[in-house]
């Protein structure tokens, strides 16, 4: 299925997405990789507001090389979303509702995915030229110490993605490897 | 004898020059793995990932911009002919400043990290790059930069395998490493082995099997059967363009090999994800 979807994701569009859904995503995302979300994570914690607002986010799991003159954003595809595995089941529990990255999640993931209503999306790895072409702003939103693990907030206009994990507990990177593996 | 000198702005911008290229132009043999595969693969989403790693290639020539974020870990390797003279102090310094300069006018990502554990603060320049140097008979110098991801670089693996263990032994554990990494080192990927050697011998094998043209085989006919049997075992295990499933998880495998010790069967496999960037120059 192609479908076009806009942000902030609401639990009703997110019931309506399939594991294999091609789906085009238009309007604000958040970017975050690892040192941002080990920040984020100390201000949950500890109870402080996060400096954006979480509920029915998406985060894109990115860190772009930086603006030639004159551009938005330079190259901007994502990176594994395995090393937030860490931290994403507690930011879903806070309202966080999608998350772009690459490759799997691990099981708790999955679970707070179900469990909360959330969603996540594949973009494809090495077409970080490709995709930049559909960021149309992009603003630094907390952490510029951090160079490109800073957080931007990005405005995407029909950023092409797959559903990976969806809240019936379907998988697309375990379906696809059973579809198409050949056993000795 | 006659010697030929080389300055240390001649490096530099040689270096400098291999990134900016390295970075924003995929190699041939590379672009033309993906039209091939493209033909052979089976999965729709498959097909539709390669078919963006090649509109990708062509934005990124066109534009001179980066192929991927990840613009890696700024890995030299040089081979210095003894019959060449350096008019600078130091290699490394040179290597270190064309770096500097290509990710800076490049635009490039500066990916590295003072410290792996403490510190973890941004060098702000991509530097220190990693250099191999290596002196060689001749009057030339080769240089290849070969910016590597850091993606698939934490999927790769080394195993110091026994004797006893065998080519069935080195079978399973490159099938298991790349079944481990799945979709997260952004296959195709090009799978680079090294087999024999030291620990670290090994490792810089794996490393150098992935400069190596595709579609080039080993020399010796067991280790280019080897290989070929291994690019096939690995196409069955059905992970796919990006781990969506499909009948290309890998563009190429290539094997280098060492002597080793009576005691010893090292393995090392260094994964490369489709961003498979490096470029030479002679001097």
């Amino acid at each position: 299925m192609n479908k076009i979807i806009t942000t902030p994701l609401t639990e009703e569009l997110i019931s309506s997405l399939n594991a294999g859904d091609i789906v085009h995503i238009t309007g604000y995302i958040y970017t975050a990789r690892d040192a941002a979300h080990k920040r984020l994570l100390e201000l949950i914690k500890n109870n402080q507001p996060l400096p954006f607002d979480i509920q029915g986010a998406v985060i894109y799991y990115v860190g772009p090389t930086p603006p030639k003159p004159g551009k938005v954003i330079g190259s901007a595809g994502p990176t594994t979303s395995s090393r937030m595995d860490i931290y994403a089941p507690l930011m879903i529990e806070k309202g966080l509702k999608g998350m772009i990255g690459k490759g799997g999640r691990s099981a708790a993931v999955k679970e707070a995915i179900q469990k909360h209503k959330a969603i996540y999306f594949i973009a494809t790895g090495g077409a970080g030229a490709l995709l930049s072409k559909h960021i149309k702003s992009a603003e630094i939103v907390a952490y510029e110490d951090l160079g490109p693990e800073a957080i931007r907030r990005l405005y995407v206009e029909n950023f092409p993605v797959i559903v990976a994990n969806d809240i019936y507990g379907k998988d697309i990177l375990e379906e696809g490897k059973k579809k198409y593996k050949i056993s000795p | 004898m006659f010697k030929k000198l080389l300055t240390i702005e001649q490096i530099i911008n040689t270096v400098k020059e291999l990134f900016l290229e390295a970075v924003t132009v995929l190699p041939e043999d590379v672009c033309n793995a993906f039209e091939s595969s493209l033909k052979v693969e089976e999965s729709p989403m498959g097909r539709s990932v390669i078919q963006q790693l090649l509109n990708n290639k062509d934005i990124s020539k066109s534009e001179g911009l980066a192929l991927c974020q990840d613009t890696g870990f700024s890995v030299v390797f040089i081979e210095w002919g003894n019959n060449v003279y350096f008019d600078g102090e130091n290699i490394f310094d040179a290597v270190n400043e064309g770096v500097r300069r290509a990710y800076d006018e490049g635009y490039f990502r500066k990916s590295i990290v003072n410290d792996p554990v403490f510190d973890r603060k941004n060098t702000g320049d991509n530097t220190p790059c990693i250099l191999h140097f290596e002196m060689v008979k001749g009057d030339k110098v080769k240089i290849i930069a070969a910016p590597k991801g850091g993606g698939s670089e934490n999927m790769s693996a080394i195993r110091m395998l026994k004797p006893a263990e065998g080519l069935d032994g080195i079978k399973a554990f490159v099938l298991e490493t790349v079944e481990k990494a799945g979709g997260n080192p952004c296959p195709p990927i090009i799978v680079g082995i090294g087999i024999g050697g030291t620990f670290e011998k090994c490792a810089m094998l794996s490393k150098k099997a992935l400069l190596r043209k595709l579609g080039v085989r080993n020399s010796d006919h067991r280790y280019a059967e080897l290989e070929k049997e291994l690019l096939l075992e690995i196409n069955k295990l059905g992970i796919g363009p990006m781990g969506l499933g499909g009948r290309i998880t890998a563009l190429e495998v290539n094997i280098e090999y060492y002597p080793c010790h009576i005691a010893s069967m090292p393995v090392a496999v260094n994964i490369q994800c489709n961003s498979a960037r490096h470029k030479e120059a002679i001097l």
